[in-house]
């Protein structure tokens, strides 16, 4: 054996270690690959030694290894040996590694949580920090719940190293473990005014994070946070408590109030930008929650403003960038304020860092207005122009749309010159937006009905040049405006100045290049352009005309009817046989015209986007329901029919994004159902909406009617969406002068009436009348359509499990599980199958009470699919372990449940956190394992006593045919399996890889309980390694005090009054002194340490009681003077008192 | 903007050079490895096609990025929500100084060849994605002194030990 390790030593010296691993990955640049998988190789020899060195070296490199982008959750087993390592050296390397690596699908990660723990408790200070670094980035739900009390318990370790890290913690646990919340609160409140700062900053932060998400449970910590945030000179901390003050405002508006002084004041005085910033973004976050109710803030406003003035003047490109950003957020609210910035703003649209110019087009949205968006647009238009990077062209081309179509198209004055912006654009290269311009068209020339006859010409325009956005180069996107442009050329054809023309270039052979879904909507607009040109012809009565145009048709029809896209196809066949059916009648000179038309009779709406969600279903009609019978398997979903078509969605017109609130839609319902009325050619379709507009009262007189469409056209140089500036600007001017003639008018009448009017004569937006109105403002909607719904909380936000009332009282249920087997505690009712299992066999034999355990763990095993089949036997064990305790503990369940619903006295010091001990003892450790046991008595077998031993291997050997053997006493004896002799051992139903610990029980019967009781006893195993098996043994004692005779039982007082009264209890007492811990405290180690629950409390005085597993009753009254603690006790058995009294001396005595 | 907050600690840490090498990663929100080298791979992208005297922010995906560079490497960190950019920034600064401080005058190298190293400093000053010590001097002590314990685990080894002879 000894040779063997030396052969591992030499070898190791040949070993790489990580310097060489990455000089040797650094001269391999041409085959890293193959280089790294030999690397592999001889790390998964060397995970193979014993030698825990080479091992930790090994998984080095893995972490190394895993960085680069490999695979190495293969080691993850390895990973958890090196944890356990005993040097601090490799177990930060272990932790490294696993906190690099793990995560939740790791499944070895439940093997770590005995060795999580042990490291928790190390004295080494180091060990525990490795072990909570770690933690804090795999911790898993069943970490949390293992784990919540020993970090709960580190909170308040000595060291403020380990104080802060466990505080930290804390906040991961929480989101894994929400239960753990209510238990640990108060202690993590008491941090925040930890002596050491660090402790103090991190209770902070992490107090400011769980109230982040749910402020209302931390209002009243309020007053507690306001008072350091006066005080504390820490920004970061401050930072943290300013955000969370952004936080509870909303809730509580008294505290907006209240801050705004100290924040102006922190604003002022600050040098630190960060603070400054913070204070800035919480003032505008507060003013914006109390925008209702205090209008005296504009002061603070200005003041925010002003600074961020300053931060975007700033050379600092960051401070550009947030001062801009937090200036969208003053936006939403106080655009006047913003506006006054326009010239910063539109100066930073020239910056050099793309960011920030991105930025400042976010602010551009909100600071146009009717009298500025033509001018904007322009500055952006030529940035388009300039724009090197197509994303950016692209950001600035969305904006452009989005600026001028936002509500409803609310700053556009001129149609006009808006459908000529958009056509400029549909000059950018290799743009995606294509659908979006071609959306805004058909918008536009749906919704505004003037504006149609200047839209068709243009389109017609665009059609024509079609092969200029259609040429292979940049089709991408661009020609998705042809499709708009189709459509509205053929819905709108009574408009086109020369059909004839148009309908030659839709019919163009170039067309089939085109996508199939745009190709589509040209065959069937090109049927519209020609029903119109039938009509036409014929009532000029120019036969021949319309039989060229019936010609044109039948001639270039066949093209489409040849497509490879469905839908072309189909519509262009159809099409053909009904031209070639108008050509048949027109040769024998049937007047067609009017039939044709009728195809494509009655006007067409635009549809809201939700509309279909809208339409109620009707009563009866379950659309779940089979309409059928179900299918046979043999159809798989995969068998559906894929949709032929293109989606439908892309081509629909796209909406202004609506998001009115309910009233507002039964406004504009009941708006449109009188417009609907009122309009005789809803329906049918309106012959000329030209016309139509004129007749509509108060619209006669805006000039622009008049312009003469061919001009702008035709004249060279300037592009044309500025030669629409000039004519708006003209406009205006007119119209302005008009309205000043009235105004003198009106004036000379009011002289004359001799009254003044006090306002003075400015142009505001308001008196500019737009060219054309939007006639179409509300969608269609389905009649009876349903009220919108609103969209719930997402419900996987993991914060919401968070939101936990903290102020409650805690109940009993309430605390943390103490170690893992003890899960089966927490709030579950009662089993009823319980009493009935324990009647059958009063001493019942382990295999038996096994097998019925068995059968319930079938349930919760169903519950855990997850894991895998690998851990499954561990975990069953553990379930089992669980479900003796559950079991054992349920019947105290409902009194427990009682107790929180009574007086809130009861169970008090449960509201503390448990004590910082673990009820685990050391029973007796070798080399090879560790045994550390619990006592713990059942009030169903009175006279019983479960024995839980965690066995720990902590040799690299694997222990198996483990088998524990007690020398019985007279009073004290371990039940057995049926059938075994007193001598025999019983044998532990685990076998223990290196590094692993899990939990075995044994239930002893005790004659007596009055007094402790010690029992000699071995635990015999093999260890087995790759050098053999050897057989080892350790013995130890197991020592049962009287304590561990108590169940925890909660009593009300009015009971413990009457108990104390009945007088057949013997008395005593014992005092200790030199105490210095809080009366709390000492009151929750009683509990914990020796089964008590607290009765009553008042000030420094506490009756607690007890019960044994025989039924005496004990009660006690605990006094704590100024270093001292008496202890009175009475009980029916005055041996047991007083052998409990010594205990609890004993205990005391520590404190 | 209650609706707004969610994840506001720092969701991952980067360091990776000029050449789009990875130096260093931590991540503070369990990511599988899929996605974390998806991220990485994306994030490297974005962040080395910026022009030198662009603005240490941008926003990609759902996420806030706040990077710096210090001659060939880049310090990249996520954040989330309304998290303070500034004070991330100066967190990646004190990271830096902290390294700096360790190695005396730090390079790539230093974080190559003892990557180890420049995570357990990492650790000491961030855990979970939170500041645990603002303080310079207290992350440099508690990390000489966990050096010190591993120099005690390893120095008493005599050569013979070391072959196992002893």
């Amino acid at each position: 054996m000894a040779l063997k390790m030396v052969k591992g030593s030499i070898d190791r010296m040949f070993d790489k270690n990580l310097q060489d691993l990455v000089r040797g990955i650094r001269n391999h640049k041409e085959d890293e690959a193959k280089y790294i998988s030999q690397c592999i190789d001889e790390i998964k020899q060397e995970l193979k030694q014993d030698n825990i060195a080479v091992k930790a070296n090994a998984v080095c490199k893995l972490t190394y290894l895993q960085m680069l982008g490999y695979d190495i959750s293969w080691a993850a087993f390895n990973i958890i040996e090196v944890m356990s390592a005993s040097k601090f050296t490799f177990k930060r390397i272990g932790y490294l590694a696993a906190s690099q690596s793990f995560h939740e699908g790791t499944d070895v990660i439940m093997l770590t949580t005995n060795q999580i723990r042990k490291d928790l408790s190390s004295p080494s200070q180091y060990d525990t920090g490795v072990a909570l670094t770690g933690l804090s980035c795999f911790v898993t739900p069943d970490l949390a719940r293992d784990l919540a009390n020993d970090i709960m318990t580190l909170m308040s370790h000595t060291k403020p190293y380990i104080r802060k890290k466990a505080v930290l913690i804390m906040y991961k646990v929480f989101l894994k473990y929400p239960e753990s919340l209510r238990p640990a609160f108060p202690r993590l409140k008491e941090k925040l005014e930890d002596p050491d700062p660090g402790v103090q900053s991190a209770a902070v932060n992490v107090i400011c994070e769980l109230a982040r998400r749910n402020p209302k449970n931390y209002l009243s910590l309020a007053p507690l946070f306001f008072k350091l945030m006066t005080s504390s000179t820490n920004n970061w901390v401050l930072i943290k408590i300013i955000k969370l003050f952004g936080a509870l405002t909303p809730l509580e508006p008294r505290l907006g109030k209240k801050l705004i002084e100290p924040l102006t004041n922190l604003i002022h005085s600050t040098s630190a930008m960060s603070l400054l910033y913070e204070c800035v973004n919480t003032v505008i976050a507060v003013l914006i929650s109390l925008s209702s109710g205090m209008p005296n803030h504009s002061a603070s406003i200005q003041l925010c403003v002003q600074k961020l003035r300053i931060l975007i003047e700033d050379s600092d490109q960051n401070l550009k960038y947030l001062g801009l950003l937090a200036m969208s957020k003053i936006l939403k609210t106080h655009p006047k304020s913003v506006q006054s910035h326009k010239d910063l703003i539109l100066q930073c649209l020239d910056d050099k860092d793309e960011s920030i110019r991105l930025r400042a087009l976010d602010l551009l949205y909100g600071m146009v207005s009717k009298k500025n968006l033509m001018e904007i647009v322009k500055k952006l238009m030529t940035h388009v122009d300039k724009a090197e990077g197509t994303t950016y062209r692209d950001e600035l081309l969305t904006k452009i749309i989005d600026i001028c179509s936002q509500s409803n198209y609310q700053y556009i004055t001129n149609f006009e010159w808006y459908i000529s912006i958009l056509v400029e654009l549909t000059r950018l290269e290799g743009t995606r937006h294509g659908h979006l311009i071609a959306a805004q068209m058909l918008d536009v020339a749906i919704r505004v009905k003037a504006i149609r006859k200047f839209a068709v010409s243009q389109m017609s325009a665009l059609l024509d040049s079609a092969h200029l956005l259609a040429s292979s180069t940049q089709r991408n996107g661009i020609c998705e405006v042809l499709y708009a442009a189709a459509w509205i050329c053929g819905e709108f054809s009574e408009h086109l100045q020369e059909p004839h023309h148009t309908l030659e270039a839709m019919l163009r052979p170039k067309v089939a290049t085109l996508p199939g879904h745009i190709q589509a909507v040209y065959v069937q607009n090109v049927v519209k352009l020609y029903a119109n040109i039938l009509q036409q012809k014929e009532q000029a009565g120019e036969a021949e005309g319309a039989q060229a145009a019936t010609q044109l048709m039948v001639d270039r029809l066949p093209q489409f009817v040849q497509s490879a896209d469905l839908e072309v196809q189909e519509r262009a066949s159809c099409i053909l046989q009904l031209v070639k059916h108008i050509q048949k009648l027109q040769a024998k000179d049937v007047p067609v015209a009017e039939e044709v038309s009728a195809l494509f009779a009655g006007e067409l709406n635009p549809v809201a986007p939700k509309a279909q969600k809208k339409v109620p279903v009707p009563e009866g009609l379950d659309l779940d329901a089979w309409i059928n019978e179900p299918l046979s398997d043999s159809e798989s979903e995969d068998e559906r029919p894929r949709a032929v078509f293109h989606e439908e969605e892309q081509r629909r017109p796209k909406h202004r994004p609506s998001e009115a609130d309910e009233e507002e839609l039964a406004r504009r319902r009941e708006a449109r159902k009188q417009e609907q009325a009122n309009n005789p050619f809803y329906i049918k379709s309106s012959p000329s909406p030209q016309k139509r507009y004129q007749d509509t009262p108060g619209v006669e007189h805006i000039p622009v009617v008049q312009i003469d469409l061919s001009v702008p056209l035709k004249v060279p140089g300037l592009p044309m969406s500025d030669q629409y500036v000039k004519l708006e600007e003209e406009r205006r001017h007119r119209q302005k002068l008009e309205k000043d003639k009235r105004r003198k008018k009106r004036k000379e009448k009011e002289k004359k009436g001799k009254r003044r009017h006090s306002s003075l004569p400015t142009e505001s937006d308001e008196d500019i009348a737009p060219a054309q109105q939007v006639d179409i403002v509300t969608e269609e909607m389905p009649e009876n359509a349903l009220p919108s719904d609103e969209d719930d909380k997402d419900p996987n936000d993991p914060y919401r499990a968070l939101d936990i009332d903290l102020d409650k009282p805690l109940a009993d249920s309430e605390k943390l599980p103490v170690q893992k087997h003890r899960n089966a505690e927490t709030s579950k009712s009662p089993e009823k199958d319980v009493p009935v299992v324990e009647k059958k066999s009063k001493k019942p034999k382990k295999k038996e009470k096994k097998h019925k355990e068995k059968e319930r763990d079938k349930e919760k095993r169903e519950k855990e699919k997850k894991k895998s089949p690998k851990h499954k036997k561990k975990k069953h064990k553990k379930e089992k372990e669980e479900r003796t305790k559950g079991k054992k503990k349920s019947k105290k369940q409902p009194l427990g449940g009682e107790a929180a619903a009574g007086p809130v006295q009861n169970g008090a010091p449960e509201e503390e956190p448990l004590p910082p001990e673990s009820s685990y003892s050391l029973l007796a450790e070798n080399s090879y394992v560790k045994m550390t046991c619990d006592i713990r008595g059942s009030l169903q077998e009175d006279s019983q006593v479960t024995v839980a031993i965690v066995l720990e291997n902590r040799s690299n050997s694997i222990l198996k045919g483990m088998e524990l053997s007690v020398l019985d006493s007279l009073n004290a004896r371990m039940a057995r399996p049926q059938g075994s002799s007193v001598h025999d051992g019983v044998p532990v139903p685990f076998q223990l890889p290196p590094g692993v610990s899990n939990e075995a029980q044994y239930v002893f019967t005790i004659q007596s309980i009055v007094m402790a009781q010690k029992l000699k006893g071995t635990l015999s195993f093999i260890a087995k390694n790759d050098q053999g098996a050897t057989h080892e043994k350790l013995d130890f004692r197991l020592h049962f005090s009287c304590s561990s005779y108590l169940t925890t039982t909660p009593c009300y007082s009015d009971a413990f009054a009457k108990l104390l009264e009945s007088g057949d209890l013997s008395m005593s007492s014992v005092k200790v002194d030199g105490i210095r811990m809080s009366f709390q405290n000492l009151l929750a180690k009683i509990c914990f340490h020796h089964h008590f629950s607290v009765v009553e409390r008042v000030d420094s005085c506490a009756s607690m009681y007890s019960r044994s597993i025989q039924g005496h009753h004990i009660c006690l009254l605990v006094k704590k003077g100024e270093n001292s603690v008496s202890v009175d006790g009475k009980c029916s058995d005055s041996t047991l008192l007083s052998n409990l009294l010594e205990e609890m001396k004993a205990t005391l005595a520590k404190c | 903007m209650l609706e707004e907050s969610r994840e506001e600690l720092m969701r991952f840490m980067l360091l990776f050079s000029r050449q789009g090498k990875l130096r260093l990663q931590k991540w503070y929100l369990a990511t599988s490895d899929k996605e974390r080298k998806k991220m990485v791979r994306e994030l490297m992208q974005v962040v080395l096609a910026r022009k030198p005297k662009m603005c240490s922010f941008l926003e990609w995906r759902d996420l806030k990025v706040v990077y710096k560079r210090y001659a060939s490497l880049y310090f990249c960190c996520a954040i989330e929500g309304q998290d303070n950019e500034l004070i991330t920034l100066e967190l990646i600064h004190r990271y830096v100084e902290l390294l700096d401080k360790y190695f005396g005058s730090v390079c790539e190298l230093d974080i190559i060849f003892n990557f180890e190293k420049a995570y357990f400093i990492l650790d000491e000053f961030l855990m979970g994605g939170d500041v645990q010590d603002t303080s310079k001097k207290s992350v440099l002590k508690a990390i000489e002194q966990a050096d010190l314990l591993q120099e005690e685990d390893e120095s008493p080894r005599s050569v013979l030990e070391e072959m196992g002879l002893a």
